[in-house]
């Protein structure tokens, strides 16, 4: 049994708790008494949160549309589609023509880079994420 | 949060969590604390029953509303109307701080003016709030040396939103309630993240930090930081006016990393007919939202669990979260997919892990500056601006100055929401979260636990206009707007005052975004979840 400190993915206090994991899997939530945030408190989604990260329903595996129908497919193939496709899209009718919806559920590390993709490789200051809703 | 920065110049919350704890006075307004905000509900719960005041000014029946000393149930919408009706009567009474007033404000003379027609009467009418209450209120807010304001979307999600957000910090400012421990302007942020998001530049106008984008000395950081000469100087679209453009067929291809908007925006049917409209829609997520469906590639991501990185809460406060286990299957962390994708695009990017892109984040962001990996593995994470590795970090904003120098007083005129109601649609929905559901419902409803406890959409309804309607407690009920109908069961609880329903937008069964008003504050794009106008009948 291991236990590894995160932070809670749901609201935005930032409680922090340790995932309780055996061999790979996890397997229960831990508060940590010395945080100064939850000082050893979680709500009921806290407490439950390591439940969805077992899901079955877990994307495993990329999916492109084919025929219609999202089916399962290579890294490369879904990444070769993607870019092919932005860069098509962009040359054709420019780079306002994209846009990005980062999120305000990863880290901000992916934010950062995802940001920076939109802006540097793409161009396009078309990046926005939900914290208006 | 573009209210709070043109008033203070930052928009974040300005005081931190811990400082709860010594507030002598919580004014929580647009806040379902207890709810949405759990452990902060629990302080200040706390606070109040070691002596703190609580006064809630909220249309519905919240939880804390239990513990106030004060509720004020205002009408839907009517929030600058409230506030300012209460600085009418700090001014009346001199009750506000005139040394703070004169020496770190500026602007004071228009608020005067313009809050001088908010009487007690005025106000009454308009909001529905006793003259007497709203007095009460007023001058135990002013009265009180740390009187911490609370707030959340209930403030924001209005047409008149930024309004809404310059008039509590007006308040605050008159009452000398900033700069100092245990006071400010807390927005509470919705998500563990959004705070981050917004940090980091995810925004169309700013990079990381809020450095502007048409800032010629910013551009030129950054071209040089990322190795480009070709940045976009104009700013760019919101997620709002981006599906206006799809819709329009400007906009052809949209990327999304872990959003849902097919749910969580307004006004789903147009939201749907935007997707479905471009060339090209690719989604990253952990699990085939409703979006995701929508998609032509899923890009299948790795959730908190399965990798490290920082996320900012809303107290500011960064704090490392580490690596427990590996994604399943071939899903990958999102940081590793956008830097494949960046390669196939011939822009390659190599860091090696996130501890790298943060030491980047350091050096092109003044008020991350300090806060690096080895500081956050130390500790429990630190509160920007943090502007070098020595900093302790920055628990309350604006001590002896605004980060924009004097704060000035923004004063605003009340509106009306965007769609009031009428003969025909005769109810205001008003829209928000429960305790055991969470945003659209994609991690939350795959928690066991929680579906037990909150298995099925509800729309709340008060008992007389239940009664007028002949809907009894789990009739199933259908509610139309202009934009669509949905059916739902009712739940018949004074939680709601008269002609006013609730309901939740974490159900994909019922999407109410069918119903919501897509008119959106004109500064921040925030849309009128909190208040459209519908009809309800009971279904045979």
């Amino acid at each position: 049994m291991a236990k590894t400190s995160t932070i809670c993915p749901f609201c935005g206090c930032g409680c922090n708790f340790y995932l309780v994991t055996e061999q790979n899997k996890v397997v229960g939530v831990e508060p940590s008494p010395g945080n100064p945030v939850n000082k050893g408190m979680l709500c009921a989604k806290g407490w439950n949160s390591y439940d969805f990260i077992n899901s079955p329903l877990r994307l495993t595996t990329p999916l492109v549309r084919k025929n219609g129908k999202l089916t399962e497919s290579t890294w490369d193939e879904a990444l070769d589609f993607t870019v092919r496709r932005l860069r098509e899209i962009q040359s054709d009718s420019g780079s306002n023509s994209l846009g990005f919806l980062a999120s305000a559920k990863v880290s901000n590390e992916e934010n950062y880079l995802f940001m920076k993709m939109a802006r540097a490789a793409f161009k396009t200051n078309n990046i926005d994420h939900c914290a208006r809703l | 949060m573009a209210g709070l920065a043109a008033t203070f110049g930052s928009g974040a919350m300005t005081n931190s969590i811990n400082e709860m704890d010594e507030a002598e006075l919580f004014f929580v307004i647009g806040s379902n604390t207890t709810e949405q905000h759990p452990l902060i509900g629990t302080r200040v719960i706390n606070a109040v029953e070691r002596g703190a005041r609580l006064i809630v000014v909220d249309p519905r029946d919240i939880p804390l509303a239990r513990y106030a000393h004060m509720h004020l149930r205002q009408n839907i919408g009517t929030d600058v109307a409230v506030l300012n009706g209460l600085m009418n009567i700090i001014i009346e009474e001199g009750l506000y701080d005139r040394e703070y007033v004169e020496t770190r404000t500026e602007g004071f003379d228009e608020l005067k003016r313009i809050v001088s027609r908010y009487t007690p009467r005025v106000v009454e009418q308009i909001s529905g709030i006793r003259a007497d209450d709203l007095m009460l209120a007023a001058r135990e807010y002013a009265g009180t040396g740390k009187a911490m304001l609370l707030y959340a979307m209930g403030i924001t999600q209005h047409t008149t939103g930024t309004d809404n957000v310059k008039t509590c910090a007006n308040l605050a400012m008159l009452t000398g309630h900033v700069g100092r421990p245990s006071t400010g302007v807390n927005p509470l942020r919705g998500q563990n993240n959004v705070q981050g998001a917004c940090d980091m530049g995810g925004l169309p106008v700013v990079y990381t930090g809020y450095q502007k984008v048409g800032d010629e000395p910013v551009i030129q950081k950054f071209s040089d930081a990322w190795g480009v000469d070709d940045l976009d100087k104009a700013p760019g679209l919101t997620i709002t006016t981006m599906m206006e453009a799809a819709d329009r067929g400007e906009l052809k291809a949209l990327y999304v990393m872990g959003e849902n908007p097919y749910l969580s925006d307004p006004d789903s049917k147009h939201i749907e007919r935007a997707l479905s409209n471009l060339d090209l829609l690719v989604v990253q997520d952990i699990f085939l939202s409703e979006t995701a469906a929508l998609a032509d590639v899923v890009l299948p991501a790795a959730c908190f669990a399965e990798k490290a990185g920082t996320y900012t809460n809303t107290e500011r406060r960064v704090q490392l979260s580490c690596k427990a286990v590996d994604p399943p299957g071939s899903a990958r962390a999102d940081w590793e997919i956008i830097q494949d994708v960046c390669a196939r695009a011939g822009y390659p990017m190599s860091y090696a892990d996130p501890s790298e892109i943060m030491a980047e984040i350091n050096r092109v962001t003044p008020s991350y500056a300090g806060i690096t990996y080895p500081r956050l593995e130390m500790g429990y994470g630190l509160s920007w601006p943090c502007p070098n590795e020595e900093h302790p970090g920055t628990a309350y904003l604006h001590k002896d100055r605004f980060s924009k120098g004097l704060g000035t007083f923004l004063p605003c005129e009340f509106k009306p929401m965007a769609e009031p109601p009428d003969t025909e649609y005769d109810f205001i929905l008003t829209t928000g979260r429960m305790y055991f559901q969470y945003h659209t419902g994609t991690m939350s409803r795959r928690v066991g636990i929680l579906e037990r406890e909150a298995p099925e959409p509800l729309v709340e309804i008060n008992p007389e206009d239940a009664r007028k309607l002949g809907i009894r407690d789990r009739d199933l009920v259908e509610i139309t707007s202009r934009r669509g109908a949905v059916k739902i069961k009712a739940e018949v609880t004074a939680r709601v005052p008269r002609k006013v329903v609730f309901s939740t937008f974490h159900f994909h069964e019922v999407p109410i975004n069918l119903l919501t008003n897509p008119a959106h504050d004109p500064v921040s794009g925030i849309p009128e979840y909190k208040g459209c106008a519908v009809k309800i009948r009971r279904c045979a």
